[in-house]
């Protein structure tokens, strides 16, 4: 057996494979997104592989694969999971045969993302079983030990990785070859596997009963531990930990070992027994953990039942931070306080020069700019309403297109539109949704047959990159590609939207601004639902040699800056020049351009 | 060996295949490596780092004050990440600044020379034009293996050029080897200067 040197997310990925995982499926989401990519580089017969349409569909295809025995995983991000709640919450009472794991990337901070959720809310809210890795060689192990503890109780797991743990690389176990599980086939059951009241009740009874006994299985089961335990330690202080802030506590804690840390890998159903023991004796304890309090409030409530004499210290008496991601410094100045040491402060910046800021920006040459600009053309000085949705194009909020009013969640654009046109029929201009192609179908169709069925009067954008390409270009129903590396019929946006009953339907190229333009303008024109599906492939997928370059007749009027904001366009000592290391020759600017100075 | 080195710079100039290049060469060195990158939105023009530790370490970050090496590719993300560099650490700095969209909108006149001069002022540093080290090779690409060149010169990367190079010849196309092999080259002899 050799190592590879993989992110988390593959250490996730390797140790599914290695627990003979059957089926897995789910869609992307940033910092979630390469477990199946690495799967993806594993093919082998008894695996089947899936980028689902979404999480929804992802759930629901493991949850009947796992029905019959099968081991199956389903991978997303932690907003996610809000979509596959629905299946979720029915499926943790009906249970399963085949060990099923559903992996929720949380991501704190947040980094990409809309909320600061913590699925381990999740898990005691759906009554499931959820594990929580402080490390990528650990997510390693306990991957498999959740597929095997889903298989124990027949019921699905949790396990939500943190984006320090799926973005961290670590030397991890590869095998030349996988073995997959085997298993039975399904054995119909209606009383079984159909969920009506009289089911739910008694499972609902099933699970309450089951999950203190799970609870107390993790306290024996050697996944929650102590570090630093016998040494000449503080016996009246204790601190818990969970996640990547258990990793930065024992780093701060290596240097100064003065006090036990306990980590609690397993937080529900909460073990129990095992913290009971590691609270012997303790008078103070801080805990240390991400998102919500939730180890802090178990740790509280299992002080209340037992009368221990302790104090809780955390993110509800205000030592660590309510929002955002913990860090080596947040953390190791808690527990500096907490253990009253001084440490010394970091090299601060504030005698340094002013540096300068650097939002997101939508690439040099990204198509999206372009098409966002033939909008703004078009409704120059008409009260319209831009309804954004969740991708790269999300930023085209920034300065100086400013063409993104609101974004909600995935497929959100398509229905908020509706909304506005109804609350203001007479606007002058139009209400517009943006809507990516991976977006149009994870959960974009619906709300046009929402808009057609209630004759709402909108414009959707269909920003038809041909990929996925925020979370890194994955491929989706209308790319003609799977994840099983099969071609495969082209899901045609253009014939959904003629299938849905959208009777204007045009795709322009979003880089011909005169076009796109008369589009745009024509189509506000028309009564009801207007579907314009602005074409070009993400500047990362199609290369290109071309250039534009700046002639002698411009006047430095700096229009093209000022208009479409393109991050190949600067100014160098007073001059505007364009980096051609970063262009793309989308033709834009010279567009743009008053004068004619731009040729590519 | 226990090494903890940052790489900077801005979305899209090769600091992650820096980073994956620093972290293999390391382990072929039969260290325990672990390193943390950036990934997702942040990627788009925004700031960027890799986190490479060599050695033991608990946290995938380099905490505040421990970084031994600080491989800048952008003189303003080298300023930003200082916070990082230990007491007498190194920065290795491109001088060519990238300047932000916004700052094109607002022009205050962000050169990066006053950054490179604040660095001096704080810390060893060494600075490279990239510009003018790319210039023989006719694009900007080859700065990353330059600076990994500089890196390995200067010493404080703690890894012979020998296992560095064969880093960089397994991850590039073949017909690129040569091409990468004096651009490694440029960045050895940039050092000693």
């Amino acid at each position: 057996m050799k190592n590879e040197y993989v992110m988390g997310n593959g250490a996730i990925a390797l140790g599914a494979l290695k627990a003979g995982v059957n089926l897995v499926a789910g869609y992307p989401g940033t910092p979630s997104s390469e477990i199946i990519e690495t799967i993806s580089k594993y093919p082998h017969e008894g695996l089947h592989l899936e980028w689902s349409v979404n999480e929804k569909a992802a759930m629901e295809v493991a949850a009947s694969a796992a029905y019959a025995g099968a081991r199956t995983m389903v991978t997303m991000k932690q907003v996610g999971l809000n979509v596959a709640s629905d299946p979720l919450m029915s499926l943790a009472y009906v249970g399963v045969k085949g060990g099923m794991v559903i992996v929720s990337a949380d991501d704190p901070g947040p980094i990409s993302s809309q909320t600061e959720q913590d699925t381990r809310r999740f898990a005691e809210f759906a009554r499931i079983p959820v594990f929580d890795p402080t490390s990528p060689e650990e997510a390693y192990e306990m991957i498999q030990e959740a597929f095997a503890y889903s298989e124990k109780y027949h019921t699905p797991v949790l396990f939500r990785p943190t984006t320090r743990i799926c973005h961290a690389y670590a030397n991890i176990p590869m095998q030349e070859a996988y073995q997959p599980h085997a298993y039975e086939g399904f054995v119909k059951d209606s009383k079984k596997w159909v969920i009506f009241p009289r089911l739910a009740f008694a499972n609902h009874a099933m699970m309450e009963k089951r999950n203190p006994e799970i609870g107390a299985d993790f306290s024996a089961s050697g996944l929650n531990t102590v570090w630093n335990k016998d040494s000449s330690v503080s016996v009246e202080k204790a601190v818990f930990a969970g996640g990547v802030s258990y990793a930065y506590a024992k780093e701060f804690l290596q240097e100064y070992p003065q006090v036990k840390l306990v980590k609690i890998a397993t937080p529900y159903p909460f073990p129990e027994q095992f913290a009971e023991k590691e609270l012997e004796g303790v008078k103070e304890v801080l805990v240390l953990e991400e998102l919500s309090p939730y180890i802090e409030e178990n740790l509280l409530k299992l002080a209340g039942r037992k009368h221990l004499p302790v104090e809780v210290y955390g993110k509800l008496t205000g030592h660590v931070a309510a929002a955002g991601e913990n860090s080596y410094e947040t953390v190791s100045a808690v527990l500096a306080d907490f253990l009253q040491l001084t440490i010394p402060a970091p090299r601060g910046l504030s005698d340094a020069p002013n540096l300068p800021v650097r939002p997101p920006v939508l690439c040099a040459g990204c198509p999206h700019r372009a098409s966002f600009y033939a909008v703004k053309q078009a409704m120059k000085g008409k009260k319209s309403y831009f309804c954004g949705d969740i991708g790269c194009y999300t930023l085209g909020n920034a300065m100086p297109l400013d063409m993104c009013d609101t974004c909600l969640c995935m497929g959100a654009g398509v229905t908020m539109a509706q909304g506005f046109h109804w609350v203001d029929e007479e606007m002058e201009g139009a209400a517009f949704a943006f809507i990516g192609d991976s977006t149009f179908f994870a959960s974009g169709m619906t709300g046009v047959v929402n808009a057609v069925y209630n004759e709402a009067n909108v414009v959707i954008c269909i920003l038809d990159n041909s990929t996925t390409a925020m979370t890194g270009h994955q491929p989706h129903p209308g790319t003609g590609r799977n994840m099983m590396g099969d071609i495969v019929e082209k899901v045609s946006i253009e014939n959904v939207l003629r299938g849905i009953g959208v009777k204007y339907v045009k795709t322009v190229n979003p880089l011909d601004l005169e076009e796109a333009v008369a589009v745009v303008k024509e189509a506000t024109g028309e009564k009801g639902v207007k579907a314009i599906i602005f074409k070009s492939p993400c500047i990362a997928i199609v290369k290109s040699d071309k250039k534009a370059v700046i002639s002698e007749k411009c006047i430095q009027c700096g229009k093209c800056i000022r208009e479409i904001g393109c991050p190949a366009i600067v100014k160098t000592d007073g001059k505007v020049t364009i980096d051609q290391n970063l262009c793309t020759g989308c033709n834009l600017c010279a567009q743009v351009c008053p004068v004619s100075a731009i040729q590519v | 060996m226990k090494k903890d080195i940052l790489i900077c710079g801005v979305g899209g100039q090769g600091t992650v295949l820096a980073s994956k290049i620093i972290a293999a060469a390391a382990m072929e060195a039969g260290n325990n490596v672990h390193s943390a990158e950036t990934i997702g939105m942040a990627q788009r023009g925004g700031s960027v780092t890799s986190h490479v530790r060599i050695g033991e370490a608990s946290s995938p970050l380099i905490p505040k004050g421990k970084c031994d090496l600080l491989l800048a590719f952008e003189p303003s993300e080298a300023v930003r990440n200082l916070p990082y560099l230990k007491e007498n650490g190194l920065v290795i700095v491109n001088s060519v600044p990238v300047k932000p969209t916004t700052e094109s909108l607002q022009e205050t006149g962000y050169d990066g020379t006053e950054m490179i001069a604040y660095l001096k002022k704080q810390c060893k540093t060494i600075a490279v034009n990239a510009d003018e080290l790319c210039e023989r090779f006719g694009s900007s690409k080859y700065f990353n293996v330059i600076l990994l060149g500089v890196a390995t010169g200067s010493g404080e990367l703690g890894l012979s050029k020998e296992l560095v190079l064969a880093e960089i010849e397994k991850r590039v196309p073949a017909k690129f080897v040569e091409t990468n092999k004096e651009a490694f080259q440029v960045g050895l002899q940039a050092a000693c200067l």
